[in-house]
This record gives structure tokens, C-alpha cells and sequence, in this order.
């Protein structure tokens, strides 16, 4: 078995050696307190997307998506609060639309590869052995592939290209990272004595593992999710960007942002590209702001409060 | 030491033959076939059924997964379908420039990334520190694509303090100076958007190495035989913290991978990233399945590069 090197960008390698005892939620409402960039981002964060949910609901997108080529490229003013794209379409709109589709399909795959990525992570270190070997091998195998390029050559060879495929796409793909995360955990986790204490006590496998085991990782399997929906985020736009993310008539925070490879766009009409890459900044920075907070209040040595 | 490596390498061999199964049969299912793009108004179909039959595109499956990797490990990725040469021809060339554009991005890196971190575990807590750290939160929060266009938004457009695209302007010939310095100068913005992103992790690792070295031992005792500050940190601390910092390499390696297919989008940079993404939108499958093909073997090559060095410095990550 290899041991390589845990990185992850945020972290520093402490944290992946030290597993932490299990926290309150006291802890965290107290990281929070004494954290008020965390907080306002916490509040930032839960307001602006029942703000873009709500919003969107009162948002036609088949209207919204009609191309009137008299308002071609109209500036923000009177008539568009944030202007105009190529085919006269309100950029407001889109962003509204845009944001919600990508949070949904973020979540959605978070959700996906937590579920999982946390049983997966689960089974393997606790059992270890035999399925371990096969579960690394396969996680190994995923490390080694380009995924990027692999999720785009699965976008353009699927024939019947919808969001549902799209999300199972991006999920096949990166559930890997949490399941190697919370294996390395829940290894450590199955050695310890009240693992060992109820097994002679005859309590099921599945009982100790999702009942005793995993609620004494909770506090890193929520700092993990709160990270990969970061990363989902990043991740969807980034394709989208690319043009193999959501179809085309579906409105995107990414796709918007692709406009920009027009030079022209680029340089002159700033409102159609530059409020949805800084919108994807901040919801980004928001998100993990949140996921620092989390990943204190889980870590004894690095709270605040 | 020399076993271990051994082992790696011979670990990487089912790694790459799955790889390479795995994109043989996604190229299988890709729409199309390669004489595709051949078909004009005046192609005989009949034509074109005999260059599929001499192409193998009837034989069964495994002869021709067996002909493509016999192939492709003597370096023979066929031929590209819209630019009519050898793949490996294309990607050699393309190949070029990701490497020039990664050698820049990763000495703009460190040279970044080193000062920041030591600054910032020098002065732990601090403004200074505390500003450091921010950065790299931003840093890590922006996607590679957002950031590459406000860069290029307004250093490229706005401010027009450097090219916007390409390698190198026509006016200069190859081999001089002058077409070197042009060369550099286009690089430029490509590489600091990479730079930047790179840093994050870099800086972090470095900053909290910093600060536990400064509890240790040695420093102590450095400090208490009257060695200056500056000399216990140039001496002794750098030192011992910057050891590490070369495993980061191999990482670095598939983030530059992985960012070429933006930064090369954005900065319309002809290396292989952006010849990824124009493959694909001519479906070109003999170079896309070769630069997967390629990328995945770098992708490993990276890790194994990291594992290696890391056990050479740390002796407690030393393989088992």
C-alpha cells in the first residue's frame, strides 16, 4: 500500500494526520461568532440563493431566452437594469436563471458523490482488507486520470444531452476524493475502542458503521461537502464556460462568462460577461468562508473561539 | 530506494492500460468515424467503404484495440483529421509551446510563492501575515478561467500593457532575440494567471512549515549560540521548509495540465490544451484520444514524482 501525501490546497498536512474528537454545535455557532466574515458570508450566502430561487420562479425563461435582435447588445439603463447579450436578451435574467442552475446542479452533485463518496469511504476503512484493496485500486486508478478532459469527451459523445446527464457525468467522476478522504478517516475511526467494544457486544456491521462511526466524522463529512459544492460550482461554470457544460438554451453563469471569448465582448461590453464571473467569485469566496469555519470548528487546534 | 521507485513504475503499467482501454471505447462510441470529414458532395460511397475496410474499421474489436496500442506505444497516434498530419507531429508541436508557457509559469511560481510564504510564517499574525493569507483565500476560491479573463480584461484590453493572443507577433524572425523576447512577452500574462493560482497551496504549506520550525530544537539552539535572526531563518529554517516545497511538483504538474485547457482557451495560446478543445469541436478522435492518452500519463507521472521526492526528503512517507 502506498502512503502518498494528502494535499489538499486549503489545509495544511495537520489537519490530515489529526482526527479530531467529535464537536457540538455549539462550537460552531461559536467559531461563527467570533468569526464575522464567516458570518456574514453564512448569511450572504443563505440569503442570496433564496433571493436567486425566489427571483427565479417570477422569471418566464422561455420569454427570457427569446432573441430580439433590436436590443442587441443594449447597455444597462432603463430597460435592462444590468443590459443586454447578442441576441437582446436581459442579462439579469440570465444571471437570476444562471445562478440557480448551477447551485441546483452543484448540490445535486454533491449530494451524489457525498452519498457515495461517504459510503464508499465508510465500508472500505472500516472492513479493510480485501475490499479496501479493490476500492483503492479503483480510487487509484480515478486519480490517475485526467478527469477534465474525460468528463468533456463523455458531454460530447452521449447522444441525448440533458442536465440529468450532465449531473451523472460530473458525479461519476468526483466522488473519488471524498471516499479517500473518509476512508482515511473512518480507518483510524474502526481501530478505536468503542469500535472494538460494541463489536464484542455483537452490534451489526452497518449499525456500527453508519450509527457510531459516522456520526463521530460528521463534522469533517460536512466540511468536506461544503469544499466539493465550492469545487462543483467552479467546476460546472468552468465547463460551461468551455461549452460542455449545460445546453446551449439553458441559461449559465458559465455560459454567460463564454461570451467573453469574443474579444469584442470582451473589451466592450463588459456588463454581459463581467457580473457573472464576479458573481461566481463571490459565491465561490462566500462557500468557502463558510467551509473554513466548519473545518475550525471540527479542528480543536485551529478554533478561534 | 531504487525498489521502491520500481514498484511505482511498474504500478503505473495496469494504471495506463485501463487508461487506455477506457478511451478506446469511449472513442468507439464517439459519433462518426474518422473518414468523416473526408466526405464532400463528390465522395463515392464506395470510396469511402473501401478506406474504411483498409483502415480496420470492420475488424473486431480487440484487433483494433490491439493495432491502436501496439501503435501508440511506438509513438504512432495516426494521423489528424483536419490538419492531414502525423498526431504525434501536431502534438509535438503544440507540446512546445505548454512546456515553454509551464517552464515560465512555474520559475514565476516559486518566485512568487517562497517570498510570500516565508513572509508570512516570519510574521506570523501580523498585518502583513494576515493580508498574505487572504490572498491566498482569494486565490484559491477564483477558477482558473475567471481569473484568466479579469487579467486579460484588464491588463490585456484595458490597460494594453501586453498581447492578447498568440505566441509571437509576425514582424520578428525566428532565432533572433527579438523573437525570443516577443515570445517571453506573450507568455507573460498566460503565465502569471497560472502563477497565481499555483501560490495557494505553496504559500500555505510553506507559511505553517515556517512557523513550526520555529518552535524546534535547532532553531533554539541556533538562536541561543547568538546567531542573528536573519541568518537562523536564511540558514536554518529556509532551509528545512523548503525541502518540501519540491514534492509540491509533481502536483504542480497536473494543475498546469489541467489549467492549460483554460489558460490556452482565454489567452488563445496554441499549446495542447487548446488543441484538446479544437479536437474536440472538430472531433478530431485520433488527437483527442492520444492527448487524453498523454495527459493521463503525465497525470501519473506527476504523482510518482512527488511520492519519490517526498520520500527521499521525509523518511517517515517513505513507501512501505
Amino acid at each position: 500500500m502506498t502512503k502518498t501525501l494528502e494535499f489538499k490546497k486549503t489545509g495544511n498536512l495537520i489537519d490530515e494526520v489529526n482526527s479530531s474528537p467529535p464537536t457540538g454545535f455549539q462550537v460552531l455557532v461559536r467559531e461563527f461568532k467570533k468569526d464575522k466574515l464567516a458570518m456574514f458570508s453564512l448569511f450572504a450566502l443563505v440569503l442570496g440563493i433564496l433571493g436567486i430561487y425566489i427571483a427565479a420562479m417570477f422569471i418566464d425563461q422561455e420569454a427570457l431566452m427569446k432573441v430580439s435582435l433590436r436590443d442587441k447588445f443594449g447597455e444597462p439603463g432603463e430597460k435592462f437594469f444590468l443590459g443586454a447579450d447578442q441576441g437582446g436578451r436581459s442579462i439579469i435574467g440570465q444571471l437570476i436563471i444562471g445562478a440557480r442552475n448551477s447551485i441546483t446542479i452543484a448540490l445535486s452533485v454533491t449530494i451524489i458523490t457525498g452519498v457515495i463518496g461517504v459510503a464508499v469511504g465508510l465500508i472500505t476503512g472500516y472492513f479493510g482488507g480485501w475490499i479496501d484493496n479493490i476500492f483503492m485500486r479503483i480510487i487509484d486508478f480515478f486519480i490517475t486520470i485526467p478527469t477534465l478532459m474525460i468528463i468533456i469527451v463523455f458531454v460530447t459523445i452521449i447522444p441525448k444531452y440533458t442536465i440529468a446527464s450532465f449531473v451523472l457525468i460530473m458525479s461519476a467522476f468526483l466522488w473519488v476524493g471524498t471516499a479517500r478522504l473518509v476512508r482515511s478517516k473512518s480507518l483510524t475511526e474502526s481501530r478505536r475502542d468503542y469500535v472494538n467494544a460494541s463489536k464484542t457486544l455483537g452490534t451489526r456491521d452497518a449499525t456500527i458503521i453508519f450509527k457510531e462511526i459516522m456520526p463521530n466524522l460528521s463534522s469533517i463529512l460536512i466540511v468536506e461537502l461544503t469544499l466539493s459544492f465550492a469545487g462543483n460550482v467552479g467546476l460546472e461554470t468552468g465547463l460551461s464556460y468551455l461549452g460542455f457544460g449545460l445546453p446551449q438554451s439553458v441559461p449559465s453563469l458559465g455560459t454567460l462568462v463564454s461570451y467573453a471569448n469574443n474579444p469584442l465582448i470582451l473589451e466592450d461590453k463588459w456588463w454581459v460577461w463581467l457580473p457573472a464571473s464576479l458573481l461566481i467569485l463571490v459565491l465561490m469566496l462566500a462557500i468557502n468562508y463558510v467551509g473554513q469555519a466548519i473545518r475550525r470548528s471540527a479542528d480543536a487546534r485551529q478554533r478561534q473561539g | 530506494m531504487w525498489k521502491t521507485i520500481l514498484r511505482r513504475v511498474l504500478a503505473m503499467i495496469p494504471q495506463l492500460f485501463v487508461l487506455s482501454l477506457l478511451i478506446f471505447i469511449m472513442a468507439k462510441f464517439m459519433p462518426g468515424d474518422p473518414f468523416t470529414g473526408l466526405i464532400t458532395p463528390e465522395t463515392d460511397a464506395n470510396r469511402l467503404e473501401e478506406m474504411r475496410e483498409a483502415a480496420g474499421f470492420y475488424d473486431p474489436w480487440h484487433v483494433q484495440y490491439y493495432n491502436w496500442i501496439v501503435n501508440a506505444a511506438q509513438g504512432d497516434f495516426g494521423k489528424s483529421y483536419t490538419y492531414k498530419v502525423p498526431v504525434s507531429d501536431l502534438i509535438g508541436d503544440r507540446a512546445k509551446n505548454t512546456l515553454w508557457l509551464s517552464l515560465l509559469s512555474v520559475i514565476l511560481l516559486y518566485s512568487f510563492a517562497i517570498p510570500l510564504g516565508v513572509l508570512a510564517g516570519r510574521y506570523q499574525d501580523t498585518f502583513l501575515d494576515k493580508s498574505i493569507v487572504l490572498y491566498t483565500f482569494v486565490t484559491y476560491a477564483i477558477p482558473t478561467f475567471v481569473l484568466g479573463l479579469l487579467l486579460l480584461f484588464f491588463f490585456g484590453y484595458q490597460l494594453n500593457w501586453f498581447p492578447t493572443s498568440g505566441t509571437v507577433d509576425i514582424k520578428h524572425d525566428e532565432g533572433t532575440l527579438g523573437y525570443f523576447w516577443n515570445k517571453i512577452y506573450h507568455m507573460i500574462l498566460p503565465a502569471i494567471t497560472y502563477a497565481i493560482l499555483g501560490t495557494t497551496g505553496v504559500v500555505q504549506y510553506l507559511r505553517s512549515e515556517i512557523i513550526d520550525a520555529k518552535s524546534m530544537d535547532y532553531v533554539r539552539t541556533a538562536r541561543s549560540k547568538g546567531i542573528p535572526v536573519r541568518k537562523v531563518y536564511s540558514r536554518h529554517i529556509f532551509r528545512n521548509s523548503l525541502l518540501p516545497i519540491a514534492a509540491f511538483f509533481g502536483f504542480t504538474i497536473t494543475g498546469l495540465l489541467t489549467g492549460s485547457i483554460f489558460i490556452e482557451s482565454i489567452f488563445g495560446y496554441p499549446g495542447m490544451g487548446q488543441l484538446f478543445i479544437q479536437s474536440i469541436s472538430s472531433r478530431d478522435y485520433s488527437v483527442i484520444t492520444a492527448l487524453v492518452m498523454l495527459f493521463g500519463f503525465l497525470t501519473l507521472l506527476g504523482s510518482l514524482l512527488s511520492d519519490i521526492i517526498m520520500s527521499i526528503v521525509d523518511p517517515r512517507i517513505r513507501i512501505e
